[in-house]
């Protein structure tokens, strides 16, 4: 009677203490998902603002009109975003043909062939790229890349424009994209490259045909958090873009010489004129950053669907 | 089971959390409304309460006596000013003149740019705004109240970079220039270089000046070419880097870097802007909404009294009296 007393008692107690740590189990994961939660609540927060401020925008001013408008000029209200959608979206390709091949190239040096010893080096100094303020960057691009773009000799050529934008650019997203490829690839199992050496193949052999594609789905994360940095970057692209309401054309007969075109992006439409907009035309530039918005989530989403694919 | 409860109440939490989030958006959503002039009549109630109190003497009473005892309630001595980045380091300038001679008076001065000065104005969210530039038709019609000091003048002048020869212009071929009709140095007396337009973006209290007093009220509009900068400093730096660029520029950021060249062959000081014989000036207006009483009239007069003036003259403005 006492004995079975006794066994009831303990399992009372360990119950308790069960019960105490199922009660801190549940309070930690609470609080954990209150943080995930947040973060979404802000961002549907800021998606929710935008779009409230920009209603009126894509009440008066009609979607359409204003996703195709050619003419961005408030004085005159007439509101047009295609320049500098067209402006975004070829700033960053330029960005992205010029700085992605540099940044695998990087990725793929710091994992694969640096000696430990010139790897300590690199990495930090191209991390260190990251910690340059934008605003540098575009006193850079200004002073520097500009006369030197300049010196390509087609009329019309002022510097200023999608080159200059897209080489400041391309050095920008260089950290972003090298740093996370450059983790896809180490996160390549070593069984793999061995396998493959062990076939005969080289090392470049092996890195092309074996390491990259394995690593395929990070590297294309990198790719897109890269392009979702180019399309927001704004303070260095109002620098040197020279911010000209005009859909981007090629200056001659060549359509390279598109790159050589002044424009604006959605970013600087957004900071260039929102201390001044009032009325319509503030509601205007919210339009714009819901434009950007959506882009945004566009790439994602494509990003998203490529890696799910590809992993099929 | 424990995993179902808790994967339930897991559910429950995140949609009490998502009707969190909708309530603070609807709560976003009615308050701004009213928040919006809300402040307004507070803030203009304050500054108009010394009024009933001493409302002939008022003056003379800020004017004599900078010991602060008879003054009313200190929440009265506050004096908000926004609006035109021209007009700002000026206000800042003035305002701080003021407070030394009327230590209990605190005058806030904030930018924003000319449009955001009448808006504010003309709403009652600042007790006083600045535009620098003409206030529009249509903003006059929104804001009737509106009470306009132009408290001083401002010349723009043309600008262009250092190597380019061409030594002046006449406002008509200014206008063509910034319009795109002429594209090349050559038409002007230059050499055979294309022109490279600089200026401000649309909004600036600069821009719409000069677009006025160049362009016309119903002239073409800026080339689209041009190239846009942000600021007046902005726009200097551009200048003085690009060979064959040409832009305006507010007298106050007038510097070696760039060459300024004469229009109508006056050359572009305070001192022609003062005559009248430079053609591009324009205003800097402080306004009210309604005629202004208390503290915010004793600003205003202390800005258009000789004392006021001086200080304008040393920032570089031209002075109205």
């Amino acid at each position: 009677m006492r004995k079975a007393n006794l066994t009831f008692h303990a399992l009372r107690e360990c119950n308790k203490a069960m019960q105490t740590r199922y009660a801190v189990d549940r309070f930690v994961k609470y609080l954990l998902l209150l943080s995930a939660l947040v973060s979404i609540f802000v961002v549907f927060l800021i998606g929710l603002f935008t779009l409230r401020e920009g209603w009126v925008a894509f009440r008066e001013i009609g979607l359409r009109a204003l996703l195709t408008g050619r003419v961005w000029r408030p004085g005159r209200d007439e509101f047009g975003l295609l320049a500098m959608i067209a402006g975004s979206v070829l700033v960053t390709i330029g960005a992205m043909l010029l700085g992605v091949p540099l940044a695998l190239g990087c990725a793929v040096f710091l994992a694969e062939v640096a000696p430990p010893g010139v790897r300590a080096i690199v990495r930090p100094a191209v991390e260190l790229l990251a910690g340059i303020p934008s605003v540098v960057y575009g006193l850079f691009g200004m002073v520097v890349l500009v006369p030197l773009v300049r010196c390509i000799p087609v009329p019309g050529n002022t510097g200023y424009g999608l080159l200059s934008a897209s080489i400041v650019l391309a050095v920008m997203i260089l950290p972003t994209i090298t740093n996370i490829a450059e983790d896809a690839i180490r996160a390549v199992p070593r069984a793999y490259r061995e396998g493959a050496l062990a076939l005969g193949a080289t090392r470049w052999q092996t890195i092309v045909s074996v390491t990259l594609p394995a690593a395929r789905s990070g590297i294309v994360a990198a790719i897109i958090l890269g392009v979702g940095r180019a399309l927001g970057e704004t303070m260095a692209m109002i620098m040197v873009i020279g911010n000209s309401v005009i859909v981007p054309r090629p200056l001659n007969d060549n359509p390279l010489t598109i790159f050589l075109s002044q424009a604006r992006t959605l970013t600087g439409n957004i900071a260039v004129e929102i201390n001044y907009a009032t009325g319509l035309h503030e509601s205007a530039i919210f339009a714009t950053g819901a434009v950007l918005f959506v882009l945004i989530m566009i790439v994602n989403s494509a990003a998203h669907i490529l890696i799910q694919g590809k992993a099929k | 089971m424990y995993l179902e409860r808790n994967s339930k109440s897991l559910l429950i939490l995140t949609g009490l959390l998502v009707l969190a989030m909708l309530a603070t958006v609807v709560g976003c959503q009615s308050t701004p409304t009213p928040q919006i002039p809300g402040p307004a009549p507070t803030s203009t109630l304050t500054v108009g309460q010394p009024a009933p109190t001493a409302e002939p003497t008022e003056e003379t009473e800020f004017e004599s006596t900078p010991d602060p005892t008879p003054t009313p309630a200190p929440d009265g001595t506050q004096i908000t000013e926004a609006g035109s980045t021209t007009v700002q380091p000026l206000a800042e300038k003035l305002a701080e003149a003021f407070s030394a001679q009327h230590p209990d008076v605190e005058i806030t001065v904030q930018g924003g740019g000319s449009s955001v000065g009448v808006k504010s104005a003309g709403e009652g969210t600042v007790d006083v705004g600045a535009a620098s530039r003409e206030i529009k038709e249509s903003e006059l019609q929104e804001f009737p109240d509106l009470q306009i000091f132009t408290i001083a003048r401002d010349g723009i002048a043309i600008v262009a970079h250092p190597d380019v020869p061409v030594d002046g212009l006449t406002k008509e071929l200014v206008k063509d220039i910034f319009a795109g009709e002429i594209t090349n140095w050559n038409e002007v007396g230059g050499p055979d270089k294309l022109i490279v337009v600089v200026s401000r973006e649309e909004g600036s209290g600069t821009r719409a000046a000069f677009e006025e007093m160049v362009m016309g009220k119903e002239g073409p509009p800026i080339v689209d070419t041009a190239i846009l900068q942000p600021s007046n400093g902005a726009v200097r730096t551009t200048v003085s880097t690009t060979p064959d660029s040409i832009a305006f520029l507010s007298f106050g950021y007038l510097d070696e870097s760039v060459k300024t060249l004469t229009i109508d062959g006056v050359e572009p000081t305070e001192a022609n802007a003062a005559s009248g014989d430079y053609p591009i000036v324009r205003p800097l207006n402080l306004l009210t909404n309604g005629e202004p009483t208390g503290v915010v009239e004793a600003w205003l007069d202390f800005i258009l009294s000789a004392e006021g003036q001086a200080i304008v003259v040393e920032e570089g403005y031209i002075a109205v009296k």
